[in-house]
């Protein structure tokens, strides 16, 4: 049995008293609060880095500055409290992640909370937010089980639509073409045996049945594959005018490369993450024009080309095309929530999720805790990556097919 | 087909190869277990991509500059850091789990380094990126100096060991470091130089393997595992073993890629990798444990 000392007691009792008050005289605080603590766990390091670097932390760090500058968080009294950060490294661990977001609630007690980067670490952290009662503006995650999600977790919102939507897109795409007479209906597809690759190729084989499209090759690779030689062969000898690879950065840059090195030009090629980074135009010149991939910008809008010339010029670096514009207009639903509502984290959900907001992509209303209006398949013309499906809605540029022979 | 396969497994093979002949060396001959190998790789890569980016330098020319760079990094880093432990180490189980946290450390240093450097975006660039017809086998030109210099690199070393007084030095110390000074043999000196010169190969690597493959300041460790693989399954401390089993590695890669499925190639890898250890525990070329 441990013997307690007068003097540990001592200072036990000036510990917990002063703990005790510090805690009594919270609610006195929060009325002269002069700053909205804002928090965030992203892999600063390893693996995940890549991604988070290019859509996720350029558009909290252009947010918050943006915001600051003008003097901070709008309050629904007009007043503005300055945004203060409180930032983790979860290293690219899942269990690193929901640790620091734990502690972002209950340790840090910030206001809101920002999501990480990628589809599984969304999942990962949308129970966490569930739990402690923050909104989740999910901008980065690919998911066909959006509907269950909202109805699981209440406060979550998905902002960039599920594999079956883009694989349904991409389908479309080739129908059309094929309608016309440039391309044959049979499709080569290669995918990572990975999250996002199971995602978009469980989702593209219905897809492409459906849409009457045959798949003459259907191969997955393991994560960490650099050589494609043997699977460009195959899709090369399969007769396909359709080449698609689901496929994460890494290899997205190696068949960009491969593909021109063994002289391969099918009619359409359609690659997977990566497609719609800025580094993949500065790196691959005028070899990527006609190459297609997930996501793509309103070419036409003003507001995004605006909204590509600030996070440059703040961050260093060019937005990606496909989720930093929806990174970027769920923060902005974010403050205009919190300029209606205040630092009410339950009335500001419900705001997030019936109140329309004038955002980057125009007017933005979500549907069933879901943004609907995304581009589903865009492809590299002129040294931008457009917008090409659904061809219907505003703002869509033509798809060029057969893409234009390398030289 | 199956000239094409075997070609383009050879090419693939030499990357395994020479990323690994420089881990084979430091363990085997310094026998410090550098877990930090895969970062020394990006270090140069990101070197190579800042020389050929700003300065227009072509990255075979850029080896000049990274080769002794490297080496003097390795060289220094032996002194300083992993020295102590030599001299400390009771034994050659303790210095390995020492030299294994001291590397695991410099990981951080240099992977946290980079980050603050060159940020945590995949980078690339384009060099040689040009098909060459080989025997009715179209690659890459960047690969093929890859493997070009595996072969090069490999083959001098291995005269070098197998013909010069200072090679069999090297190697009296990797099979004995403790009957080695008897002979009048510096072992000090010859782990020193082991590990500057793995330090330097582990450059080389991060040049060549840069013009053709996408890396972030945190892909350190898959080059790591990969280069410890073909350093166990060619024998620790053998250069035509870590030769030969990179060039194995790849070829059985390509053609379980080509003739089963491309989802089989990591499986194939670590079954042949099994096969291998069951055979021959020490690794092809390794000797039996003394």
């Amino acid at each position: 049995m441990n013997i307690i000392s007068r003097r540990s007691a001592l200072r036990l009792i000036a510990l917990a008293t002063t703990v005790l008050s510090a805690g009594a005289l919270t609610p006195v605080s929060a009325q002269e609060r002069t700053s909205v603590k804002i928090g965030y766990a992203l892999s600063l390091t390893g693996p995940n880095a890549g991604g988070t670097g290019i859509t996720t932390l350029p558009n909290y760090q252009l947010w918050v500055k943006e915001v600051n500058d003008a003097g901070g968080l709008e309050m629904p009294d007009g007043k503005r409290l300055p945004i203060e950060v409180v930032e983790y490294d979860d290293r690219s661990s899942a269990e690193e992640l929901v640790r620091a977001l734990q502690r972002l609630a209950t340790q840090d007690e910030v206001d809101f909370i920002l999501p990480p980067w990628s589809t599984g670490y969304n999942l990962a952290a949308a129970p966490m937010f569930d739990r402690y009662g923050y909104p989740h503006l999910a901008a980065t995650s690919v998911t066909d089980k959006a509907p269950e999600f909202v109805k699981r977790w209440k406060k979550s919102f998905w902002l960039l639509g599920g594999g079956h939507d883009y694989t349904s897109a991409l389908a479309k795409v080739l129908v059309d073409a094929s309608d016309k007479g440039v391309i044959n209906k049979k499709v080569a597809m290669i995918s990572i045996a990975d999250g996002f690759g199971i995602d978009l190729v469980t989702a593209a084989r219905p897809s492409f049945q459906e849409a009457g499209i045959e798949v003459v090759y259907d191969k997955t690779y393991p994560v960490g594959t650099t050589d494609f030689t043997p699977m460009i062969n195959e899709a090369k000898a399969s007769g396909a005018d359709t080449f698609i690879a689901f496929s994460y950065p890494p290899e997205t840059f190696a068949l960009t490369q491969q593909v021109q090195v063994a002289d391969f030009n099918p009619k359409v090629l359609y690659f997977g993450v990566g497609t719609a980074f800025p580094i993949y135009a500065k790196n691959n010149g005028d070899a990527i024009t006609g190459i297609m991939g997930i996501g793509g910008i309103d070419a036409t809008s003003e507001k995004v080309a605006d909204y590509r010339q600030r996070h440059e010029a703040a961050t260093g670096k060019a937005p990606d095309y496909w989720a930093s514009v929806i990174t970027y207009a769920s923060l902005e639903i974010l403050q205009e929530a919190i300029k209606r509502k205040g630092l009410d984290r339950e009335a500001v959900s419900e705001e997030i999720a019936t109140g329309t907001f004038q955002t980057v992509l125009g007017e933005t209303k979500l549907e069933d805790n879901q943004l609907r209006d995304l581009w589903w398949a865009g492809q590299w013309q002129n040294g931008q990556f457009v917008s090409i499906a659904p061809a219907d809605r505003p703002g869509a540029s033509q798809p060029i097919i057969p893409r234009p022979e390398r030289k | 087909m199956l000239t094409t396969t075997i070609i383009s497994g050879l090419v693939l093979g030499g990357t395994y190869a020479l990323i690994a002949m420089g881990l084979t060396l430091q363990y085997g001959i310094a026998r410090i277990m550098n877990l930090s190998y895969g970062e020394m790789i990006i270090a140069a890569a990101f070197l190579a991509y800042v020389l050929f980016g700003q300065w227009g330098v072509n990255p075979v020319l850029g080896l000049l500059v990274a080769v002794p760079l490297g080496f003097a990094f390795g060289y220094l880093v032996y002194g300083l850091m992993l020295r102590p432990l030599v001299a400390r180490a009771a034994s050659r189980e303790s210095l390995e789990i020492d030299s294994i946290l001291v590397t695991f450390g410099l990981l951080f240093v240099i992977q946290g380094a980079m980050l603050v450097a060159f940020g945590s975006n995949y980078t690339s660039y384009n060099y040689l990126n040009v098909g060459i017809d080989v025997f009715g086998a179209v690659i890459a030109a960047n690969r093929l100096v890859a493997l070009g210099l595996a072969v090069v690199a490999g083959g001098a070393l291995y005269l070098l060991f197998t013909y010069t007084l200072w090679g069999t030095a090297l190697r009296a110390v990797a099979v004995s470091p403790r009957s080695a000074p008897l002979v009048g043999i510096d072992v000090n000196r010859a782990a020193r130089f082991a590990f500057a010169i793995g330090c330097g190969l582990a450059a080389a690597g991060g040049v060549v393997i840069s013009t053709y493959q996408t890396f972030t300041a945190t892909a350190g460790v898959v080059f790591t595992m990969k280069a410890l693989v073909v350093v166990i399954m060619g024998g620790v401390g053998n250069i035509l073993g870590a030769l030969s089993a990179g060039l194995i590695l790849g070829l059985v890669e390509t053609f379980v890629a080509t003739y089963l499925d491309p989802g089989l190639t990591l499986a194939a890898t670590y079954l042949i990798f099994l096969a291998v250890l069951l055979w021959r525990p020490a690794g092809l070329f390794g000797r039996s444990s003394r």
